[in-house]
């Protein structure tokens, strides 16, 4: 399936989404946190979209907002596409887990809690992958200060 | 009450760690067993003992700098890290690189992976009691570890490849070293199947050990020989041929069991594979610039720009998101080793401790790889 079919295969789910106005790599798609859940398990579930390999997931932090990234991949058909979802909530940032989606989502889901501070509800495990759990502050952050182990250049 | 206690000690589960000095998670890995008896109930890995977050780093650094710190994630393949960062560059301010780079890039990942594996195979071999194999990879790896001394001075974290080329053109005898280890090489290979993949001792801790299904395999993301062997389709050469891989014929190695043994057998194979990729370009280098001018400092578009390129762990994915700044405003690594740890415990579940170390062997883990 090209672009353009996929796309608008994924607006038929009827789930509310938005496509970014320049050109990418990847068939881009916004959708809101709260829909997120629903749109994935379509997303891997129809036939005809299948993506059944998530191949990354990371989390940016925009300062105004936070953002989770999916890029997804079918392996029977071929095609890739990307999620995105946008948490404004900057004190408690929360997403749901696609975990029972995407098993490799447990570890990627954990380092984007340990990085960035982003909760992921109905994670089976969510706690500090790499730092100590008594880390204070999320490093990847950009208001995250840290005078004795980040050096300035 | 004697009988109870015995009643209770039968019912009790414990807890051992293994690592973070454990010589079979080659690295500072701390794996924690529940354990019933001798067999495992579950493994939960520990990880951050070396985590240096090179992701925060790269946000404070040039692109140019950003390839040096990816040898320093999966060393093992350093020279395919180095290419991915530099690939997503290269697209991302529209430079074309020339023939001859491209097929230099070729010949040095397909060396790279030989070495990877020729290392992985003598550490294995070790893990389950065999000494002699430690000493015949390492012998032949040392061929190999000349020819990259030879070309850019490094033997392990070799900074090779550049935005825009490679760092020094190769050197005249490079054809012939390269040649002259294919011909050692294939003599040797056939070594390795009598020591280990022949033998009876290596057969019974290896076939039927450590399963991995292909919807777990894809589910996990779990790539490269690894995922392959279990039957998931994932090679990037073939999907999304970068660099000389399109004008190259080769096969994708496959198996279905996803075991310990069909993992071993994939990586086997796939050095036969790697030796007729480099026998197909290494007599016609083409000739050109093996080095394109970039500017001194790199400034990338606004946008995103995601590479992904095939190392010998697995799928290797960088994701630069930049604000047209010199450095990116964020900085991703899809590393191979970190998601196949994920599935560590549904194939561990259920075996002994002794196959453990099996399994770990055949996963193949760099652990800066994980914990970058």
């Amino acid at each position: 399936m090209n672009n353009q079919e996929l796309k608008a295969k994924i607006e038929s789910f009827g789930i509310e989404i938005t496509f970014p106005e320049e050109e990418t790599q990847f068939l881009t798609l916004t959708v809101n946190p709260s829909k997120l859940h629903e749109l994935a398990k379509q997303l891997k579930e129809d036939n005809d979209t299948s993506f059944d390999y998530m191949f990354c997931q990371a989390g940016i932090d925009w300062e105004e907002y936070f953002e989770v990234i999916y890029h997804l991949r079918s392996t029977t058909h071929g095609h890739e596409v990307v999620v995105r979802t946008q948490i404004t909530d900057r004190e408690s940032p929360t997403v749901d887990s696609v975990y029972n989606l995407w098993k490799t989502a447990d570890f990627h889901e954990r380092e984007i809690f340990d990085l960035l501070g982003i909760k992921f509800n109905t994670h089976p495990d969510l706690r500090r992958i790499f730092l100590d759990d008594d880390w204070e502050g999320f490093p990847l952050r950009k208001d995250y200060k840290d005078d004795i182990n980040i050096v300035e250049l | 009450m004697k009988k109870e206690v015995v009643n209770e000690m039968k019912e009790q589960e414990y807890f051992i760690n293994m690592g973070p000095q454990h010589p079979s998670t080659h690295g500072v890995l701390r794996l924690l067993l529940s354990l019933d008896g001798e067999i495992i109930k579950n493994v939960e890995p520990h990880l951050g003992y070396i985590h240096r977050s090179i992701e925060k780093m790269c946000e404070r650094d040039s692109y140019k700098m950003i390839v040096h710190l990816t040898d320093r994630m999966d060393y093992l393949s350093c020279h395919m890290n180095n290419e991915a960062v530099c690939l997503s560059v290269e697209k991302a301010i529209e430079l074309e690189v020339s023939d001859r780079v491209k097929v230099i890039r070729t010949i040095m990942s397909e060396l790279t992976r030989l070495s990877s594996h020729q290392l992985w195979w003598g550490v294995m071999g070790m893990d389950l009691g065999a000494i002699t194999s430690f000493l015949y990879g390492f012998r032949d790896r040392e061929m190999i570890t000349d020819i990259f001394e030879e070309t850019c001075g490094a033997r392990l974290t070799m900074n090779y490849n550049v935005p825009g080329g490679v760092m020094f053109d190769i050197p005249d005898n490079f054809q012939t070293k390269v040649k002259e280890f294919i011909t050692h090489f294939r003599k040797k290979l056939p070594e390795y199947d009598d020591l280990l993949s022949n033998n009876i001792i290596f057969r019974s801790r290896t076939e039927g050990v450590g399963v991995l299904s292909k919807e777990d395999a894809i589910s996990y993301g779990v790539t490269g020989p690894s995922g392959r062997a279990s039957g998931f389709s994932c090679d990037i050469r073939k999907q999304n041929p970068y660099s000389a891989y399109d004008r190259v014929d080769f096969k994708e190695i496959l198996y279905s069991t996803g075991d310990c043994f069909a993992r071993y057998k994939s990586r086997i194979d796939e050095m036969w594979e790697s030796m007729s990729i480099i026998e197909q370009l290494i007599d016609n280098i083409p000739e050109g610039s093996a080095r394109e001018k970039t500017r001194a400092v790199i400034k990338l578009p606004k946008g995103e720009f995601y590479q992904k390129v095939e190392t010998a762990r697995g799928e290797f994915g960088v994701y630069i998101v930049s604000d047209g700044k010199k450095s990116p405003y964020r900085l991703k690594f899809r590393s191979p080793g970190f998601s196949t740890l994920n599935a560590l415990n549904t194939m561990a579940k259920g075996s002994k401790i002794a196959d453990l170390v099996a399994i770990m062997s055949t996963i193949d883990l760099v652990i800066p790889d994980i914990d970058r």
